[in-house]
């Protein structure tokens, strides 16, 4: 088990193409970190990098107290999961998850011993006379797991290891890979595209976006997933984390005797102390147009809240998602969408653009099932006005995040 | 409108039986076509002389039944030995440009390199430019090498014959070898090497389709055998059966079983060949 570390991390294809520039990243002994991000913003490649796989063309990457730059992938003493399993078809299970310590030169019985431990734990013992073909998808991804895991490497490098899987036993495969990395504690990267993924499996998170010419880093922000659900740092993060997605609409600030307001749509929001305390420097921004974000789970309708004066958003819903035990209600406000290189972004990784916003606000609210709705029905909503964000157009950055 | 496209339904419907009947007749005309000479050389060789030339047509029957053409190839030839020359330079030439030129369509498939293209492009001209058209230079540098009338000879030129597009077509197997799967290689621990011979046998189809194109035009070879090889000891059966075929006199029994003897060999080879490129084409059409 080790740390990895990366300094100033930069990939350039020879063709001229940046895929990953000034990363800094340190991945502390024992740690599961994620990294999501929309495709193309460079996740892959800077796994491929700590494996080895990928030429590193600036920066340093440090496994352990080791500069690993030059080192090759086989000495570098990791395990990789790939996203298509990557099982040798001509090898039975046995055979798959001992290639590597045999190439080690590793005893016989030691190998035994590994891979039937290995084998035992992922429950596939029944499986290792099998070859791959002769898997489902679920059982495939434990023997791909159980190549990783009897090489007792310093660390676990999974690119998407779940995505091949369907829904249902994805879940499954996420809560055992879970349990599996606190029984091992080896330090682990894990690649995915799946916002909730990250959320579940990783202590902490790197959200990564596409290089740009502008911003040649791919890093947004590496935090706990409460933090980055709770604090994120940029429009990208909060509109990456979460689903539904992060409401964002133009507001402008204004205050009087009872308070500050933020004010869009016609509408007054009142901005509660601890939301103020959370942007520093916020009541500087009276009269400026700034984004002010709400996750959809900071909204209950009033009918359950009881009245909230300045704190509720009056609309007509346009699509209600019965989920049981909660209901989504999507209403619209008069006013037009907020697009900032950020929101595009966003936009481009769902393979939509810009014009597919409409002129009006999108909003999703989540409500409890108690309260009913129907479509075109007039519903009030109060805001949990503590959960506000407000960020800086311009930059895209959270109102007080230092540049 | 609605009628037109009633109409196109229904021929739709009746269609396929239509021209699977016609695909069988086509494909059983070529069979006939393809067989004929074929049927006509076995047939023959289990007759007599006289009968082969009364009745061409005919199938050998009690009387005109003779294994004199079979007794007289074993007798005056020594075709035993020629049936091991063939052999021979056959096994070796397929094994060679299967090995080498599986090693080189990794590398053009694998690698980056510069002139990795130029290397491509340059290979598969020798696709294009028939080998026959060197064969003075070839003569002359086997003379000058001491290699006239030995099976080396004969291996080396049809392993240079095959192996432009064996690399064509295998670099195109190897590029479909999942990347992962070599990644995942390399990080176990594998060298270069390893990580080759881990993807040959995922190439077993294109390995298989090589060897049936390597194979078919080595055995049948006349040319160079007669050039670079007419000694006694390094004949072919190609070669070894033109002895019946006098200037006056043409001993058409021993011919047509010689012929008929030539054939066995490499039908056994073919077999084995298909097999795995029929494995291979049915697993890729089902999954």
């Amino acid at each position: 088990m080790a740390s990895i570390t990366m300094t100033k991390l930069g990939k350039i294809y020879p063709d001229g193409t940046r895929a990953v520039g000034d990363v800094d990243l340190e991945i502390v002994d024992g740690e599961f970190l994620v990294l999501v991000g929309p495709s193309g913003c460079g996740k892959s490649t800077i796994l491929r990098m700590i494996a080895g796989l990928e030429e590193i063309s600036e920066g340093e990457m440090y496994i352990g107290e080791t500069l690993v730059n030059d080192v090759q992938p086989k000495d570098r003493d990791i395990a990789m999961v790939f996203q298509n399993y990557a099982l040798y078809p001509h090898m039975t299970v046995y055979d798959n998850m001992a290639f590597g310590l045999k190439l080690r030169k590793m005893d016989k019985a030691d190998i035994d011993r590994r891979v039937k431990e290995a084998a035992a734990v992922l429950e596939i013992t029944e499986f290792l006379d099998r070859k791959p073909k002769a898997l489902s998808g679920g059982q495939r991804q434990r023997v791909a797991m159980g190549r990783a895991i009897v090489r007792e490497p310093k660390a676990f490098l999974m690119d998407e290891p779940l995505s091949n899987l369907d829904a249902k036993l994805r879940v499954q495969m996420r809560t055992e890979l879970s349990e599996l990395h606190h029984r091992l504690k080896t330090t682990t990267v894990y690649v995915t595209h799946d916002q909730i993924e990250a959320m579940t499996l990783g202590h902490r998170v790197a959200v990564l976006k596409p290089v740009t010419a502008a911003r040649p880093d791919n890093l947004s922000q590496v935090a706990s997933p409460g933090e980055l659900y709770s604090n994120p740092v940029n429009m990208f993060v909060a509109g990456f984390i979460g689903s539904p997605a992060m409401n964002m609409v133009n507001a402008t600030l204004e205050q009087d005797a009872t308070g500050l307001y933020a004010k869009f749509a016609g509408l007054r929001l009142l901005v509660d102390q601890v939301a103020i305390d959370r942007h520093p420097g916020l009541v500087e921004r009276l009269g400026e147009q700034l984004v002010l974000g709400i996750r959809p789970g900071n909204f209950e309708a009033e009918a359950i809240t009881g009245p909230a004066p300045d704190r509720t958003i009056t609309a007509t819903v346009t699509v209600a998602e019965m989920l049981g035990y909660e209901t989504f209600v999507h209403f619209e406000l008069e006013q037009p969408p907020v697009v900032t290189p950020d929101i595009e972004e966003l936009l481009a990784d769902t393979g939509a653009d810009v014009s597919s916003l409409g002129d009006t606000t999108k909003f999703t609210a989540r409500v409890t099932s108690d309260v009913p709705v129907s479509l075109g029905q007039e519903l009030t909503v109060t805001v949990d006005t503590t959960k506000l964000h407000f960020f800086d157009p311009a930059t895209g950055l959270r109102v007080g995040t230092a540049v | 409108m609605t009628a037109t496209t009633a109409t196109t339904a229904n021929r739709g419907r009746k269609r396929p039986r239509v021209s699977i009947a016609g695909i069988h007749i086509a494909l059983f005309v070529y069979t006939m076509v393809a067989l004929g000479p074929v049927l006509l050389i076995v047939m023959n060789s289990l007759k007599s002389r006289r009968a082969i030339f009364d009745s061409p047509f005919a199938f050998p029957t009690s009387e005109t039944f003779s294994l004199k053409g079979y007794e007289t190839v074993f007798d005056r030839a020594a075709f035993e030995k020629y049936f091991l020359n063939s052999i021979v330079i056959t096994v070796v030439t397929v094994a060679a440009v299967i090995l080498f030129g599986a090693m080189a369509a990794h590398a053009l498939a694998e690698y980056n390199f510069t002139g990795n293209t130029m290397m491509g492009l340059y290979l598969a001209v020798g696709v294009m430019i028939p080998i026959r058209l060197g064969t003075v230079s070839i003569l002359k540098l086997m003379v000058k090498l001491g290699l006239v009338n030995t099976h080396l000879s004969l291996i080396l030129v049809y392993t240079a014959m095959g192996l432009p597009l064996a690399v064509f077509i295998l670099s195109q197997f190897f590029r479909q070898v999942p990347q992962s799967l070599k990644d995942a290689a390399r990080i176990d621990g594998a060298g270069e090497y390893r990580i080759f011979w881990l993807a040959m046998p995922l190439i077993r189809p294109g390995l298989a389709a090589v060897g049936v194109f390597t194979m078919l035009p080595v055995w049948n070879d006349l040319w160079f055998p007669l050039i670079l090889a007419p000694g006694e000891s390094t004949k072919t059966v190609t070669l070894g059966a033109q002895v019946f075929l006098g200037q006056f006199v043409s001993d058409w029994p021993s011919v047509l079983a010689a012929l008929t003897l030539a054939m066995i060999p490499i039908l056994i080879l073919y077999l084995i060949f298909s097999r795995q490129m029929l494995r291979g084409i049915m697993s890729g059409a089902i999954k």
